[in-house]
């Protein structure tokens, strides 16, 4: 299936490589060199190339391209996603997927490597189960390791990978027995120049960060479990249940992982937490614009937006702004065109405003079309629509849950809305 | 090169080593790594010494740079012969990355590879199944030719193996032994047919992985496999289920009738009602059957329904396409949600679903058009993924929906990425020819966009206008007015070339304008384009057959032009041109149709979706991202007329089988089916006979080539069952390994079940670990070994509980004393030749019919004893040849049909007591059928 994984950074230097066949030269890159070149914008590269003997499918994470060849028919999104399995694990790993973590530990990347394929084919990919075989790394050890020509290879062998719950490692054991669960929820919406609402659907994911000792049985009602219209599971999610009974009931993999995505169902309206009164004007003549933005709370209820952030991609004509705030501060980056005004909390009694001028190149024609804002903005303790996790329950261990065991799950942690006004 | 001068300053072998690594161009960004790089050369040239010397810690810090090197595509072979001693290291790390460097190199160095081999043959018989699956994974990734009958043999042992992680682990290593060496095929296939009925759920998606690898065609062998595997399906970890998924679709589309079929059976009844006599319509009614789903269908797609909300973006692709060619038409809907969600997934992802979506809405737009609005291109988006939603978007327009989605396109031509305006006007273009109401507004739409002051925007409305206008160009000359006076603003030739065109076809139209746009053409011909000088060639053609006073001279010196120029095209048109249009003795009869074959009405181009022919290949295909067939892909055959037999897919129940799957190392509740039959039994016996220790040897099944001799020793509490698996014994080769099931039949738990006294005492028996504890009504397997020095004499022992003992006694038929050799036909003439005189025992015996065939000659022989057949180039000889377990004396059985089903069976071995044992026992299997 997956021939050899390239890993290239963003100049275009391949510094890794892995073969899970024979070699494949390095050149077969260049095809994909080609294409990048074309398309600029690392983003527009196709994830799917055709060489004359390969097949290049790859991503773009990090601002890394993971590259992997294949020779034969497979279904592409296999390989995709196979891929983001690679990169989140380096993420789980290393703290960050980037150019120099892989770098630095080099040799730990080859090992998950090789043990996550084998021929091509996906062998371990469960994160607890690469964890038991090869350790991740952590400065005490690596201290530890140099004194003592200790290892980072796991001596014990992944018994998770033979269970009937390969997501879970046996022998687990916590001193606190804690389980936390964030609902996190998104909107996207998009708003026309007028401010009615074009589009609007709500998004939601189940993080959960579960220490227990053992082999816990979980169930997690939801109060209103009608709101979710299609959801994917974690594969601990047994589905039967869920279809009849509307409840999750997992037993949990050990540490943080994504227990459920979920969409809100069209029918409910989507509350838009904030409006946005902008006023943006270029002039025909003088070479010069004229920008007001005022943003003020909506339907939030009662909570307090935080983490406000208004974006604007600004047309290429314009050169500089000069503006004031009444809250927070703006940066105008002069390459990339691109305004960016941290508001921070809403204060409901004191809006934000933005106002100010934009000079323009001079004799430039006056831009057909106002640029769009894109916003972003939290909320804590609020699930927007209305989601809310009745209880949860542990079977099948002895031990009294300790009182640590709570859930932060009443309302949603965080949320993020990202509103393009067109 | 500045490196090189470098390294030869340090000098010494490496030098070399270096020069030859450098062919990889370091770029730009390499100014920090280089230094990184030469830093590790430095120390280099120690790699060997501390890969040689004593301390681990040196020898692990060693493979970790050589590591390095590998990963960063550097030349680390030199280094073999040092780093290959070190693979028998204690180390776990140290030896995985031995490992991890013997895989990368063993290729480029056969020979010295060879060495590592024995080390992965002793650990195949390692007792722990993670070293015995790790050597079989190296043993079978080194690519090495000569290795290929090690390979074979070590894959048909590792999937016999208990462990379930063994056997996924032979299943990967079919495929690599396939890549390796094709002639292996035969073998090969008959070990993924055995794997294909192993019941673990590991051990499912790797073996279906390896049958479309090697023998995609065989969907023979998926008949017996079929229910379990879609029962199976769910717990498949999530890999396995893509591939299971894919090899189902293909299975179902040979096996079961189309469940399309009535749908459209029904409509043309409802026609032919209308247009034919009643008694007709009832004769074809008779005729058709009713569909009814094979419920072998049904449980496929039931049981991959519940997949759809997987995390894992590959498996619901596969589900949906799987119901996309094999559910109901009316079931089809039940993925649309699941697939607009993947649209909230990482960008690359999303690519393949949109492509996958816009084939689909091309036949069923009803499904996806309540999601319409998941399409609303971002201005967040690459440029691919705007250009299918856009594709989306114009596959579900309708009259319904047009304006919404008409609006939306306004804005996206506004967009500040071009070539996605560009794309938006494509599209626009296409919703006009699509949807006649609204042909007018988008003309109109399009002729605003004229004045737009980006070119590429005003060259694809130009593009998409002149088709537009071709399929009714009657009341549209003012448009063309329009563009002609925009002509000279535009530069792309394209557009350029699109408006010459326009103005020559419809020059009647505008005949003040054309003649005067000529004549600018002619002005600037031979700066313009290919392209616009062939438009230009074909305006002034038509304008000479319909305005010839005004324009001979323009056409004339155009012509000319054209005749110098350096394109051999536009010669070669305007030749022809000036032989069609212009009159002269030469020109022959086709002068005279020239106005036809210039003026003649075209028809206009239709403006269809990309994705239109798409649907030819399987959806979620490498094959319809690319839409050209990828190397390997396999057809989606069509549905079957007639269903082929559905009994194939009937699985006999097998009671001895499901007895032994194989359990390691972990208590486990019996089926509650087996319990039952075994307290029966209980009761029974102990009616029969007080004394503990008697023995009832039980019946045995064979199923293909294993057999199983299941004997119970009863006591008032505890039950054993025992059975030769015939591999080879794991603690010592000497050694016949037996697997002992006991179960605890009594109410009470029972202690510290252990083997104690033995008789003859000599007697080597290496004994399970004690169990600590069996609780009530469960069971435990356990494997042994015991010598039996090659005689069927008894073994003996005690086998203790807490409380009691019990006398066991185990007598081994004489086949099983033996194992398997494999041996070409003439090392097996030659063998039999050493053998002769008094070491070669014969008889004639007359065979059941039934047994006649080389076949089932086999597969009696092979039921009685524990012995390789011998590939045999003559069809009336069959060779067997085997080892005795205990002294390794070769045993060779071999038979020759005569006429009237005779034969003669002679078998040669040293040990002739044992030969005469085993001419009894095979005599018998082939006397009986």
């Amino acid at each position: 299936m997956i021939h050899s994984l390239f890993l290239i950074n963003h100049s275009g230097d391949i510094f890794l490589e892995k073969h899970w066949k024979s070699v494949i030269s390095r050149s077969v890159c260049d095809y994909f060199f080609e294409v990048k070149e074309k398309a600029v914008d690392p983003e527009n590269v196709p994830p799917v190339l055709q060489t004359p003997h390969h097949y290049l499918i790859s991503i773009y994470r990090g601002k890394l391209f993971f590259l992997s060849v294949v020779q034969t028919e497979v279904p592409p999104l296999f390989v995709i996603e196979f891929l983001h399995r690679v990169a989140d694990t380096f993420q789980d790993y290393f703290g960050e997927c980037s150019e120099g973590v892989i770098k630095d530990n080099l040799v730990t990347v080859y090992e998950l490597l090789e043990e996550m394929l084998d021929n091509g084919f996906p062998l371990a990919t469960e994160s607890n189960v690469l964890k038991e075989m090869i350790r991740p790394p952590n400065i005490l050890r690596s201290v530890v390791n140099t004194l003592t020509g200790g290892s980072n290879v796991g001596d014990t062998l992944p018994t998770g990978q033979l269970s009937n719950v390969p997501w879970r490692r046996a022998g687990v054991k916590y001193t606190n027995n804690e389980a936390y669960f964030d609902v996190v929820e998104e909107i996207d919406a998009i708003l026309d120049k007028s401010g009615t609402t074009v589009f609007a659907e709500i998004q939601g994911v189940v993080e959960a960060c579960v220490r227990l000792t053992g082999m816990p049985d979980l169930t997690l009602s939801f109060m209103n479990p009608r709101l979710l219209d299609d959801m994917s599971f974690h594969p601990c999610v047994r589905f039967k249940r869920w279809e009849s009974e509307r409840v999750l009931s997992f037993i949990p993999p050990d540490g943080n992982f994504t227990l459920m995505t979920y969409h809100v169902s069209s029918q409910n309206l989507v509350a838009i937490p904030v409006y946005v009164k902008q006023n943006i004007n270029f002039f025909e003549t003088g070479s010069c614009g004229r920008l007001d933005i005022t943003i003020g709370p909506k339907q939030n209820m009662g909570k307090t937006v935080e983490g406000l952030m208004v974006t604007i991609h600004m047309p290429k004509v314009v050169l500089s702004a000069n503006l004031t705030a009444t809250q927070g501060n703006y940066t105008y980056d002069l390459t990339t065109k691109v305004l960016v005004w941290d508001i921070g909390k809403l204060n409901p009694q004191k809006l934000p405003n933005l106002r100010g001028s934009l000079s323009m190149q001079a004799g430039a024609p006056k831009p057909e079309e106002n640029p769009s804002l894109n916003i972003d903005l939290k909320i804590q303790q609020l699930a927007i629509s209305g989601l809310k996790v009745s209880r949860l329950d542990m079977y099948g261990e002895k031990y009294k849950p300790f009182k640590g065991v709570k859930y932060l799950t009443k309302a949603g942690k965080f949320q993020r809305l990202s509103l393009s006004f067109l | 090169m500045s490196t090189g001068a470098l390294y030869n300053d340090q000098g010494g072998a490496e030098a070399a080593v270096e020069a030859g690594q450098e062919s990889t161009p370091t770029s730009s960004g390499s100014g920090a790594a280089f230094g990184l790089f030469s830093a590790d050369f430095k120390k280099n040239e120690d790699l060997k010494e501390m890969l040689e010397s004593s301390k681990e810690s040196l020898k692990l810090e060693a493979m970790k740079r050589i590591v390095g090197l590998i990963a960063k595509g550097k030349n680390a072979s030199e280094l073999f012969p040092a780093v290959v001693k070190n693979v028998a290291s204690k180390n776990i790390e140290l030896k995985k990355l031995v490992y991890v460097y013997l895989v990368r190199y063993a290729e480029e160095q056969q020979d010295l590879a060879l060495l590592s081999i024995s080390t992965f043959q002793r650990a195949l018989k390692d007792p722990n199944q993670f070293i015995r699956a790790s050597a079989l994974r190296v043993l079978s990734s080194i690519r090495v030719p000569i290795i290929v009958p090690i390979m074979m043999l070590a894959i048909k042992e590792a999937a016999a193996d208990l462990s379930p992680y063994v056997r996924k682990t032979s299943a990967h290593a079919i495929q690599k032994l396939f890549s390796l060496d094709a002639d292996q095929k035969e073998q090969l296939i008959e070990v993924i047919e055995k794997l294909l009925k192993d019941k673990s759920t590991l051990v499912a998606g790797s073996v279906v992985m390896a049958f479309e690898e090697v023998c995609p065609d065989r969907i023979d062998l998926i008949h017996k496999n079929y229910r379990k595997l879609c029962n199976l399906l769910v717990d498949v970890e999530e890999w396995g289920q893509v591939v299971i998924i894919s090899m189902l679709t293909r299975y179902a589309r040979t096996q079961f009738t189309s469940p399309w079929k009535e749908g459209a059976m029904f409509d043309e009844n409802n026609e032919k009602a209308f247009y034919e006599s009643d008694s007709e319509e009832k004769k074809g009614h008779t005729e058709e059957k009713p569909y009814i789903m094979d419920p072998d269908h049904r449980l496929l797609l039931r049981n991959t329904k519940p997949l759809l909300q997987s995390r894992n973006t590959a498996v619901v692709m596969s589900v949906a396409q799987l119901y996309w060619h094999l559910a109901p038409k009316h079931e089809v809907s039940i993925v649309t949600k699941s697939l607009v969600r993947l649209l909230r997934s990482h960008r690359e992802v999303q690519y393949i679903v949109l492509q996958n979506i816009a084939t689909m809405s091309i036949q069923r737009k009803g499904m996806f058009e309540p999601f319409m609005k998941s399409f609303y291109v971002r201005s967040t988006d690459a440029t691919h993924i705007k250009t299918l939603k856009l594709e989306i978007l114009t596959n579900l327009a309708n009259e319904a929906n047009i304006s919404t989605i008409l609006r939306e396109f306004q804005t996206y031509v506004k967009s500040q990425d071009k070539a996605f305006a560009a794309a938006t006007i494509q599209a626009i273009g296409r919703c006009a020819t699509n949807i006649s109401e609204v042909t007018d507004t988008c003309l109109n739409g399009l002729v605003l966009l004229l004045s737009n002051r980006d070119e590429t925007v005003v060259a694809e409305s130009v593009v998409v206008i002149k088709k537009l206008l071709q399929t009714q160009p009657t009341q549209h000359s003012e448009i063309i007015k329009h563009m002609a006076k925009l002509f000279d603003n535009i530069t792309v030739p394209m557009a350029r070339a699109s408006i010459l065109w326009l103005i020559g076809e419809y020059c009647e139209r505008v005949p003040k304008i054309a003649p005067d746009v000529l004549r600018k053409m002619a002005k600037s011909f031979t700066a313009e384009e290919d392209i616009v000088k062939l438009q230009t060639v074909n305006l002034a053609a038509k304008l000479y057959l319909t305005n010839s006073k005004q324009t001979k001279l323009l056409t004339q010196y155009i012509l000319n032009l054209g005749k110098y120029d350096q394109n051999y095209d536009i010669r070669d048109r305007t030749r022809f041109i000036r032989q069609l249009i212009v009159p002269s003795e030469k020109s022959g009869a086709l002068n005279k149709y020239a106005r036809r074959i210039l003026l003649a009405p075209k028809p206009a181009p239709v403006l269809e979706s990309s994705f239109k022919d798409r649907d030819r290949f399987q959806l979620g295909t490498l094959s319809h991202s690319l839409n050209s067939k990828a190397t390997g892909y396999q057809e989606l055959s069509d549905w079957p007329a007639v269903a082929p037999d559905q009994s194939v897919r009937n699985v006999e129940i097998i009671e001895a089988v499901k007895e032994w799957t194989p359990t390691v190392g972990k208590t486990k509740q019996p089926k509650s089916d087996d319990k039952f039959y075994s307290d029966d039994e209980d009761e029974k016996e102990e009616e029969g006979s007080d004394s503990s220790g008697s023995e009832d040897s039980s019946s045995s099944s064979s199923e293909g080539l294993f057999m199983y001799f299941t004997m119970q020793m009863f006591s008032s509490c505890l039950a054993a069952k025992y059975h030769f698996p015939r591999q080879p014994c794991l603690y010592q080769p000497s050694m016949v390994a037996v697997q002992v099931i006991l179960s605890n039949s009594s109410d009470h738990s029972l202690e510290e079940i252990h083997i104690g006294d033995r008789s003859p005492a000599s007697l080597s028996i290496h004994c399970f670990n004690t169990i600590e504890r069996l609780e009530p009504e469960a069971s435990v397997t356990v494997s042994m070994g015991i010598d039996f020095s090659d005689s069927t004499q008894a073994a003996n022992f005690q086998l203790c509980t807490k409380e009691d003992q019990f006398s066991v006694s185990i007598q081994p038929a004489v086949g099983e004393l033996l194992m398997p050799s494999s041996m070409t036909e003439q090392d097996f003439c030659k063998e039999q030749g050493k053998l002769q005189g008094m070491n070669e025992t014969s008889a004639t015996i007359t065979m059941e019919t039934a047994n006649a065939s080389s076949q089932a000659i086999s597969k009696q022989v092979l039921s009685v004893a524990n012995v390789g057949v011998v590939s045999s180039s003559q069809n009336n000889f069959s060779r067997f040849a085997g080892r005795t377990v205990s002294s390794g004396a070769l045993v060779l059985v071999s038979l020759e049909l005569k006429e009237s089903s005779t034969a003669l069976l002679t078998i040669n071995t040293e040990k002739t007591v044992m030969a005469s044992m085993l001419l009894r026992d095979i005599k018998q299997a082939l006397t009986q059928a």
